[in-house]
């Protein structure tokens, strides 16, 4: 019997025949931690006995969730971090650089591995056809003790999309709808597996995208094949080497194949404060937003950011509406004053923010008031997620949170296109 | 072994921001002064509610969201003895096993707010005994069920100095 993409990683990381509902032992390639999730990790690893980690160049951590930090606390905890990464020789990612998706997209990730991180969002990096998954801190300290982990090899659902996105609708649209259609745990433990010619086109950008936000829908990973697309980006990250090509066998088994039509989708928003609770943008119009933030490792991407510049070029920010802009990493950020969004962004009235996760975890830069609502291009938008349980959050892609910071209301950025 | 304990009920889709909210975040360092904000946005001041012993009754997807262990963590310090629900998160369910914390799938409808409870890890089954009604529930996987035995996964790799599967 033919292999999905889970399997064929997983039966190369566990030296076997790995089927799904199989436990299996697999190597680890890449175990990485944050800020939120470090601490905790690094006193579970001294708990467990351990004073090495068994890969420390596939060891990381990132300073990311309070870049730069705004309590002493949580100065305290850097502190604890980065003396475990000069104690261990692990990675150590500094406020200022980027979230860690987007860093380890951008630094760490290959095709085919099998990456953890202590972050639901870990996820992202199957964008490259990384086995990537998050688990809490005492899986994470194991993992970067032994180099190994347990895993169940997943079932896996097969996502297949053909068509072409219209004019103003983006991968952000495409996987608001599929969770919208799955439902929050509508995935839950599976794989989720996207193919189709849409898929083959798509940039690495929106496959992080995607990818990213498959634990949405309780996936256990959202995977890409690797394809030309991959071995582009890798190019460009210098990393053109770590390519491999990786295709799911065509007699592979999927508990269920889910058919998208790319054209027919429109832009999507998801309402307060469920993922899964989507409607179209269009019939949101008139709901007021205070804020809009356009950030994070869904959409903080160069991408993302040239999306939003086009939009509001010579055009202004509602006066009622605050727009918010934090670039997901320091590469990010420079590559877009280079290219001139920056400035496009500052004069249509944005705020930037340092690169990092910034307001969409509810620490610092962007905290809402009572009763406020905001229009982010973030991941999740549950009850209290940016600091306030008396707020609201509605998700949409870069142009609709564009579009809206124009008009001061959830708008379908075709209205403006 | 049985557990003896009060039901705590909770609806659908509680997020590990309504178990430990995203604001107390400098506080991940302090688990004292963490858990006192436990689920604080659902049922207010449920730490000083909750006794030694007592059960959390949820409906389905409980745990969803980040992979912060922190969630099962200051359950595990209110007292709080096993986790029921229709259905949990991945990460949460994992998370909470490796602190020794059970979490046992079953049909919580069956259960109200307040009903006494009786759980026997090793036979499977939960008693009811406010309504008299008796319910099993889902098969723990053998090598997650090692981890429980020992107390968790710090234990279990101290003990063993690796995964056994």
């Amino acid at each position: 019997m033919g292999k999905t993409l889970a399997e064929k990683i997983l039966s190369q990381k566990s030296g076997g025949d790995a089927h799904a509902g199989d436990i299996v032992i697999a190597k680890v390639d890449l175990a990485f931690v944050q800020d939120g999730t470090g601490p905790l990790a690094i006193r579970q690893f001294e708990a467990s006995g351990f004073e090495k980690v068994a890969q420390p160049k596939r060891t990381a951590i990132f300073l990311d969730h309070a870049s730069p930090s705004p309590a002493r606390e949580l100065s305290n905890d850097h502190t604890l971090l980065r003396n475990f990464a000069r104690k261990t020789g692990a990675l150590l990612f500094e406020v200022g650089e980027g979230v860690c998706h987007q860093l380890v997209a951008e630094s760490l990730a290959n095709p085919a591995e099998v990456i953890l991180g202590a972050d639901s969002h870990t996820t992202t990096a199957g964008g490259l056809g990384a086995f990537a998954t998050g688990m809490g801190s005492t899986d994470i300290a194991i993992a970067m003790a032994l180099g190994k982990t347990w895993l169940r090899v997943p079932e896996s659902f097969k996502v297949l999309v053909e068509g072409h996105f219209g004019k103003g609708v983006y991968a952000k649209d495409l996987i608001l709808h599929l969770i919208g259609l799955l439902g929050a745990d509508g995935a839950t433990y599976k794989s989720l597996e996207f193919c189709g010619e849409t898929i083959s086109q798509m940039t690495m950008s929106e496959r992080l995208t995607i990818a990213n936000m498959a634990v949405e829908a309780g996936a256990k990973v959202g995977l890409f094949p690797s394809d030309e697309k991959t071995r582009e980006y890798l190019i460009t990250q210098g990393r053109g080497k770590r390519y491999r090509p990786l295709q799911p066998d065509d007699d592979a088994a999927y508990e269920q194949t889910i058919k998208i039509d790319a054209a027919a989708l429109e832009p999507t928003v998801a309402m307060p404060h469920s993922v899964d609770n989507t409607a179209l943008a269009r019939k949101l119009k008139g709901t007021k937003i205070q804020q809009v933030f356009i950030g994070t490792c869904t959409n903080g991407r160069l991408e993302d950011l040239a999306i939003a510049a086009s939009l509001l070029k010579s055009r202004k920010r509602h006066p009622d509406t605050r727009l918010i802009i934090a670039p997901a990493s320091r590469k990010v950020l420079q590559a877009s004053i280079e290219a001139g969004y920056i400035q496009t962004l500052l004069e249509a009235g944005a705020l930037i923010t340092p690169p990092g996760c910034a307001a969409c975890v509810g620490v610092h830069q962007g905290v809402l008031g009572d009763g406020e609502s905001c229009l982010s291009t973030a991941n999740r938008n549950f009850q209290g997620r940016m600091g306030n349980p008396n707020s609201f959050i509605y998700l949409g892609s870069p142009a609709t949170a564009a579009a809206t910071a124009i008009t001061g209301e959830i708008t379908d950025p075709r209205e403006l296109l | 072994m049985i557990l003896r304990g009060k039901a705590f009920k909770f609806g659908d889709n509680i997020s590990t921001d309504h178990i430990i909210p995203g604001r107390w975040f400098h506080l991940r360092s302090n688990l004292p002064e963490l858990s006192k904000h436990l689920l604080e946005d659902v049922v207010p001041a449920f730490v000083s509610r909750v006794k030694p012993g007592d059960f959390i009754v949820a409906g389905k997807n409980f745990g969803l969201g980040s992979s912060r262990e922190h969630a099962p963590l200051v359950i595990k310090m209110a007292g709080v003895r096993a986790i029921l629900a229709k259905s949990t998160a991945r990460i949460f369910f994992r998370n909470a096993i490796n602190l020794g914390l059970p979490v046992l799938i079953c049909d919580t409808s069956q259960i109200d707010e307040g009903d006494k409870l009786e759980v026997d890890l090793i036979k499977g089954i939960i008693k009811d005994c406010t309504n008299g009604n008796q319910l099993s529930f889902g098969r723990i996987p053998e090598v997650m069920l090692r981890i429980l035995e020992e107390g968790g996964l710090v234990p279990y790799i101290r003990k063993y100095g690796d995964f056994r599967i």
